[in-house]
């Protein structure tokens, strides 16, 4: 990012009086200054309450220890109303989904679908992972400019959630057309009706390969492992969409947007590139460090089901409150020197991206396999791909990520 | 000081000397045994931990805490022995334990 801009956004953001920060609102994430003003908050409101939020009121935990501390105390932080800050339109309008509930029933329901991404089956889709990336990279242009969200990063993640899935390979396409419907957000009547209707037919598809899996012996895909299971068989019609939604974003978007976040970091950070040349065995380590300087989810969201003090503050029963894990993985209290992107750092694993607690990411260990992949075959493919310009952003303060990113690989 | 042997999923043991107080967690990551992640740094917070505990060690490494049981509901292959390695904390009586690993952490 160019300094003059992150410079012109850390003003800003000492000059911002505290009780108008709102960083639900996504305008600072489809610029790319978000961080300068957690920086501002960890340092002086850790626990920070907005009343006139974009999406009503709630707080902002920030610092590294304050979220571990939080996103561990389902008991008291509950997940049942909602993973988002923004509300659904209506009480039918719901899509229910694993992620967003509580146990024992969010116990039953990720239980049903943990096993795709179990040890045994990593090790067998890793040949056709490493496969299907070689086939994506050698395809790619030298010596022009071209998007490398388009090309790299949504290509491979369509076609892994498609395998996932099961889906018709031809029609694979559809599925970041759904994953950006869905997370899409701040829009009028009429684009949220065209949104519903656009969800309706997604159902509709997925009905269909449910109905040709549930008479069928069960297979080791997420459609027919949902349609087996007996947690999840006798699911109404909106909690199959909301479990679909969950898996399409998160099988999607995350690894995504840390596809590109990777390529951009080492841009900015030449000695790591450097580094990485000289020495590919720091690849897993870097995937890690990559998914914790991205932090493709920004935030979750808990409710508090009882009055809780945390620090000086009393978060009230009933109140919403978002862990900023984009501020704690930058916590330099927590991490040592966090705004420096480093390879080689120590510790790597203990970023807050995947969450911790009962709701830690289920695809952590498949998000890392796919990033390990593509960073091997790209080093010996091609030792330098350059990034042109700075990327477009997704204009969202929960999806954390980038629309298009110019790149060049040198003749 | 107490010793620790890990038995990794292919067969392999490695022993690890530590000190009183140390946990199975820490025992292993810093020792360089490979197999065990700690990612949430011993919070009981990410089930990287996972280990089986040999039978005869079974009585004397003591019951599961709740978080833990919560956490391990989530691990792939958990069985009655399974325990994670950061809520043990190694004594003199733990001199000798032995713990198997699990094929993958998740």
């Amino acid at each position: 990012m160019d300094h003059s801009v992150l410079a012109a956004a850390r003003e800003e953001a000492h000059a911002t009086p505290l009780d108008t920060l709102d960083m639900s609102d996504p305008k600072r994430f489809a610029a790319g200054t978000a961080l300068p003003f957690f920086e501002r908050l960890r340092k002086e409101a850790p626990v920070h309450y907005q009343p006139n939020g974009l999406y009503g009121p709630y707080w902002s935990i920030t610092k590294y220890k304050d979220i571990m501390a939080t996103d561990t105390n389902h008991k008291v932080f509950s997940s049942a109303h909602g993973i988002t800050l923004v509300e659904p339109r209506s009480e039918e309008l719901k899509a229910p989904m694993f992620i967003a509930m509580d146990p024992p029933k969010h116990d039953d329901q990720r239980k049903a679908v943990s096993g795709i991404v179990a040890p045994n089956n990593l090790a067998n889709m890793e040949n056709l992972i490493r496969s299907r990336t070689i086939q994506v990279i050698e395809q790619l242009p030298v010596g022009v400019p071209f998007d490398w969200v388009e090309k790299v990063s949504v290509n491979l993640t369509t076609q892994m959630l498609a395998t996932l899935f099961d889906f018709p390979f031809e029609d694979r396409h559809l599925l970041p057309h759904w994953s950006d419907t869905a997370t899409t957000v701040g829009m009028t009547e009429a684009e949220m009706d065209a949104r519903e209707a656009e969800l309706q037919n997604m159902l509709k598809y997925f009905v269909r390969l449910w109905n040709e899996r549930v008479n069928a012996p069960p297979k080791t895909d997420l459609i027919s492992m949902l349609a087996h299971n007996p947690a999840t068989r006798n699911m109404p019609p909106r909690e199959y969409m909301g479990n679909l939604i969950l898996l399409i974003v998160g099988g999607n978007d995350t690894t995504r947007n840390s596809m590109t976040g990777g390529l951009k970091f080492l841009n900015e950070f030449p000695g790591e590139y450097d580094k990485l040349r000289s020495n590919p065995s720091l690849i897993p380590n870097m995937v890690s460090e990559i998914i914790r300087y991205q932090t493709p989810l920004a935030y979750m969201r808990r409710t508090a089901l009882e009055d809780f003090e945390l620090h000086d503050k009393t978060i009230r029963k009933g109140e919403k409150l978002a862990m900023w894990y984009v501020s704690g993985n930058r916590d330099s209290d927590s991490i040592p020197d966090a705004d420096r992107f480093m390879i080689d750092r120590k510790n790597v694993r203990s970023h807050l991206s995947f969450g911790f607690g009962i709701h830690r990411c289920v695809g952590n260990r498949l998000a890392e396999l796919q990033l390990k992949i593509l960073w091997e075959e790209l080093l010996k493919r091609y030792p330098r791909i350059d990034v042109l310009a700075e990327p477009t952003r997704v204009p969202s303060s929960f999806v954390n990520g980038y629309l298009s990113m110019k790149v060049q690989i040198p003749a | 000081m107490p010793k620790v042997n890990f038995i990794s999923f292919a067969g392999k043991t490695y022993t690890a000397d530590v000190a009183e107080g140390t946990t199975v967690m820490r025992a292993a990551v810093d020792n360089g045994v490979p197999g065990i992640d700690g990612d949430c740094g011993g919070q009981c917070a990410c089930a990287t931990c996972h280990v089986f505990i040999e039978p005869e060690w079974q009585s004397k490494t003591g019951a599961r805490t709740e978080p833990e049981s919560a956490m391990l509901e989530f691990a792939d292959g958990t069985k009655p022995n399974s325990r994670l390695g950061c809520q043990i904390e190694v004594t003199k009586a733990l001199d000798g334990l032995t713990v198997r690993m699990p094929e993958g952490q998740h």
